[in-house]
């Protein structure tokens, strides 16, 4: 399997392992692409999650993971992607359903965003919420002041 | 009239209409209500949706045409709070978010960092492992038993549940002091010893509770009204339960046979001898079905498990200060609810740079839309029951 999409993608894509688990490192530019073939053409029907990691001092701010398993070869992969701050990614929503929410916690989190979403908003944190809790330059005591006080009426949530 | 009907909901233009459960209710120049349709909202102070989850139901008549969950009202920030914690200062937290089953999220977070340290637990603790987690699976069956039986007007099967629930608790209690967030593993074992007539009491336990699910079963199993109930509502398919993550009990009710424990397996369940039952129609009933006898095979491999402790110490060599190299690592385990994920990033300090915790409940609540739609509004109660449902564990 590695070999075939090696011989594909070229320098694009890069296959790694790490205390037995195996991920590939893909340019961005084959999400969804790359994500598309696995499902169809790997059986990997069963997307497990979708998160991100946020590293700030990084020209390209942001990893993006794809977890996904296979029920007919029993066997566990992650496809793995940087983009930088402000860039989107292609939905993984028309590849499987179980993304709409997945993608929605990545969005309200960090601020990324995925094109093709059929409802990109908020999840956990309230509409109206400004700041992306999980970014790593937002501090651990830090809320959106304003929207506390309107809405809940009283100065500090803390 | 017909225009109007027309008028799609966005998950109804999707490729495999799955999945987004989004009314879109804000957009005015799309009109969504019909003369017969109507918007009702349920929650989140609402006694059949275990905790503070918010419904939104489109209706028409009695007959549900969509809906959308809001959730996080009791989001707490558990993977930020990660990112400010040791490892070993972050273990605790992990079992407020499925807090029935704070044995399995413990055990699937203090995995995923041994797997990270490349370290092992002995054999002997990984055999209190199994016992704890499998206790609580069952304590954790016996309040989804107990709450959904009562949201469809069993009031019975709740007072027994809770009443045999106890007796796993004591367990709990005796062997670390807490019976709720338990708190009882640690980074490479457990950190206590198995009290005196720790054995005699779980075989207690054993020959106590078959009785007790029988007499659940001869509450329900059979029961006309019960089974009105639930045949044939919320039905899911196996293609749409893959399609949408779905895991656990649910996924198995819908015919795939499919447990993490058997699939990949972790601690050391390959050493035990149980089946993993399955259902066919993917229904309300099925789910009761696969659960009950679920519990009854937990109780199986908690007797092969407690007649095999084998001695010997209960701590891995953990260093002082937990320093895992820099890495990336994904462990999952089956929790009562389906598959509970860690993906943790080490940087290489004493803090998680990232700590993910892949929740069974929030993927499973997203196929509420798909079980619901076309049914009886009466039937989103049974639906949410069935799904069991943690709300500290969708918000976090």
């Amino acid at each position: 399997m590695v070999e075939k999409y090696k011989k594909q993608y070229g320098s694009g894509l890069e296959a790694q392992s790490y205390l037995g688990q195996n991920y590939f490192t893909v340019d961005r530019s084959l999400i969804p692409d790359f994500l598309k073939l696995l499902r169809d053409d790997e059986q990997f029907d069963y997307c497990v999650d979708i998160t991100a990691t946020h590293y700030p001092k990084r020209e390209k701010q942001f990893d993006v993971f794809w977890i996904l398993y296979s029920f007919a070869r029993n066997e566990r992969i992650r496809v793995k992607t940087q983009i930088a701050d402000g860039e989107s990614l292609p939905s993984s929503f028309p590849i499987w359903p179980t993304a709409d929410w997945l993608e929605r916690e990545v969005f309200d989190m960090f601020g990324i965003k995925f094109d093709g979403h059929p409802c990109l908003k908020r999840i956990l944190l309230p509409d109206g919420w400004q700041g992306f809790p999980l970014r790593k330059d937002y501090g651990i005591l830090q809320q959106d002041k304003e929207w506390v006080q309107i809405n809940l009426g009283i100065e500090s949530g803390q | 009239m017909n225009e109007l009907k027309d008028k799609s909901l966005p998950h109804e233009v999707s490729p495999s209409n799955l999945g987004s459960s989004n009314l879109d209710l804000d957009t005015p120049d799309k009109p969504y209500l019909d003369s017969n349709e109507l918007i009702i909202n349920m929650g989140p102070q609402h006694p059949a949706t275990h905790g503070v989850l918010r419904v939104i139901l489109k209706l028409d008549g009695e007959k549900v045409l969509g809906t959308e969950c809001v959730i996080g009202y009791l989001h707490r920030g558990v993977e930020k709070i990660a990112e400010n914690r040791t490892y070993t200062m972050f273990n605790p937290y992990v079992d407020r978010m499925d807090y029935v089953a704070a044995v399995s999220n413990g055990l699937g977070y203090c995995q995923a960092v041994e797997k990270l340290l490349n370290i092992e637990a002995p054999p002997r603790a990984n055999y209190i492992r199994v016992i704890l987690t499998e206790l609580n699976r069952l304590a954790s069956h016996q309040i989804w038993l107990g709450t959904h039986a009562l949201d469809i007007g069993a009031m019975t099967p709740l007072f027994y549940t809770f009443r045999d629930r106890e007796e796993i608790l004591k367990i709990f209690e005796k062997y670390c002091g807490a019976r709720l967030t338990t708190h009882a593993f640690r980074i490479g074992g457990c950190q206590y010893e198995l009290y005196n007539g720790f054995e005699k009491d779980v075989k207690n336990f054993l020959s106590f509770f078959p009785p007790k699910m029988d007499e659940y079963e001869a509450l329900l199993t059979g029961n006309r009204i019960w089974i009105d109930r639930t045949k044939n509502v919320g039905m899911l398919s196996a293609k749409d339960a893959i399609a949408l993550g779905v895991t656990g009990p649910m996924l198995r009710a819908s015919g795939v046979k499919w447990d993490i424990r058997k699939a990949i397996p972790y601690a050391n369940y390959k050493d035990f001898d149980f089946e993993v039952p399955i259902g066919q129609n993917g229904d309300t009933y099925d789910r009761y079905l696969v659960r009950m006898q679920e519990m009854r095979q937990s109780c199986r491999i908690i007797e092969q498990a407690v007649n095999g402790i084998p001695e010997g110490p209960i701590m891995a060599k953990v260093p002082k200060v937990i320093k895992p190299p820099v890495g990336e690592i994904y462990h999952s385990i089956e929790a009562p609810k389906g598959e509970l994920g860690y993906f943790i990033v080490s940087d290489g300090s004493t803090q998680p740079y990232r700590v993910r915790v892949r929740p069974p409940s929030f993927v499973n609540l997203q196929a509420l839309d798909t079980m619901v739609k076309g049914q009886l509004v009466a039937d989103v109660v049974a639906v949410i029951g069935t799904i069991d449902i943690v709300l500290g564990e969708v918000d976090r």
